[in-house]
């Protein structure tokens, strides 16, 4: 059990350190959504450990939202491509001055 | 276990490779790769309908969402390696350090007690039992999410919808333009010679033959040009003398047949 759980941390940290230092946008997208299945994991491993269903069905519904979350996220990167040809997180400085 | 014992090495590499790994379609690949082997974790956590669900939703819907706005942005649009704010990737790795080893104390200090298992709750099945919980406690999340899910379509339609800022051309307008364009620069009025035109080949990549034996680049796309992978007319023409004489001795032979034939018809006339 508790391996799972081990798991699910360290892809969660591995996913916020990729948040924190890659430049690509939609690459910290990725990040954002690896982090979203780590949590997904322990939610699993967590239902299966207390024998109730009610984690696996939180983890459809961040799965839901993950999906929503994506489909604006990267709608939003392509319009901030479209108008400055860039898709890095550091070029979309505008509202800094 | 043995199925997390082999994945979980994999998932920590590939999670790992994202991080730095500097082409981003190089990153959707092994993020393809953790949710693959997460949709296997599923199935041995007694969760069916997750697995598939991560299959269907995530490694087909999501990755593949992900690849297209690559592939429409760039594949070649990397990451730049210098830093805006000082010293930013140093405390990033400082606090990623921290939080992991939150995590690990924090798990440290837990006991979980026996595993129970899904056995119980998985007795009619895993689908029947999650659609029973779904849509009695949880149906007002679940009807909050169909909101969720019409405000995202929306907000993408809004967000990807670009007002056309001058009247869409018609075929007047086009045709006027051909025209045009003919009267200015003497472009020629008509479609452009199809390739392979006079040519011994017609696939795409062979450029038409003008009549005196030279290739025709209007006759080939643009990008085939740009990728260099046109075929050489020369090479397709180099025995047009041969084919010349041939069609000049047909012609000479067909004249003569024919000549009684004309005449006939031009008599009556």
């Amino acid at each position: 059990m508790t391996p799972y759980i081990v798991l699910s941390s360290i892809l969660f940290t591995i996913g916020s350190v990729g948040v924190l230092t890659r430049r690509n946008a939609i690459v910290v997208f990725m990040m954002v959504e690896l982090m979203l299945n780590a949590s997904n994991l322990s939610l699993v491993a967590f239902a299966n450990q207390n024998g109730n269903l009610d984690g696996q069905v939180a983890a459809f519904f961040v799965m839901v939202v993950a999906a929503a979350e994506v489909v604006v996220g990267l709608a939003i990167i392509m319009t901030i491509f479209r108008t400055r040809r860039s898709a890095s997180v550091d070029d979309a400085s505008l509202l800094k001055y | 276990m043995t199925a997390f014992w082999i994945l979980a090495p994999i998932m920590v590499l590939a999670a790992l490779g994202m991080l730095f790994i500097r082409k981003a379609v190089h990153a959707a690949m092994l993020l393809a790769v953790v949710m693959l082997s997460l949709s296997v974790l599923y199935l041995v956590l007694n969760a069916p309908f997750l697995f598939a669900t991560q299959i269907i939703v995530y490694t087909g819907a999501i990755l593949m969402l992900f690849l297209f706005v690559l592939m429409l942005v760039g594949v070649d649009a990397s990451d730049s390696v210098v830093e805006t704010i000082k010293g930013q990737r140093f405390m990033a790795i400082i606090a990623g350090l921290l939080l992991g080893s939150i995590f690990v104390i924090g798990l440290g200090q837990i006991s979980l007690g026996p595993v129970v298992g899904l056995d119980a709750a998985n007795a009619n099945g895993n689908i029947p039992a999650l659609a029973d919980i779904l849509f009695s406690p949880y149906v007002f999340t679940f009807e909050v999410t169909s909101a969720l899910l019409i405000t995202a379509a929306v907000g993408a339609m809004v967000l990807a919808h670009r007002e056309r800022l001058e009247p869409k051309p018609t075929q007047a307008s086009l045709a006027a333009q051909r025209v045009r364009d003919y009267a200015d620069s003497g472009k020629h009025l008509g479609p452009l010679p199809t390739p392979g035109v006079f040519a011994r080949h017609n696939a795409v990549d062979t450029p038409a033959l003008l009549p005196d034996g030279r290739a025709s680049e209007a006759s080939v796309s643009r990008v085939l040009a740009a990728r260099g992978t046109v075929r050489s007319a020369p090479a397709m023409a180099d025995d047009i003398a041969e084919i010349e004489q041939q069609i000049a001795g047909a012609h000479h032979a067909g004249r003569e047949a024919s000549t009684p034939a004309s005449t006939e018809e031009e008599a009556p006339a």
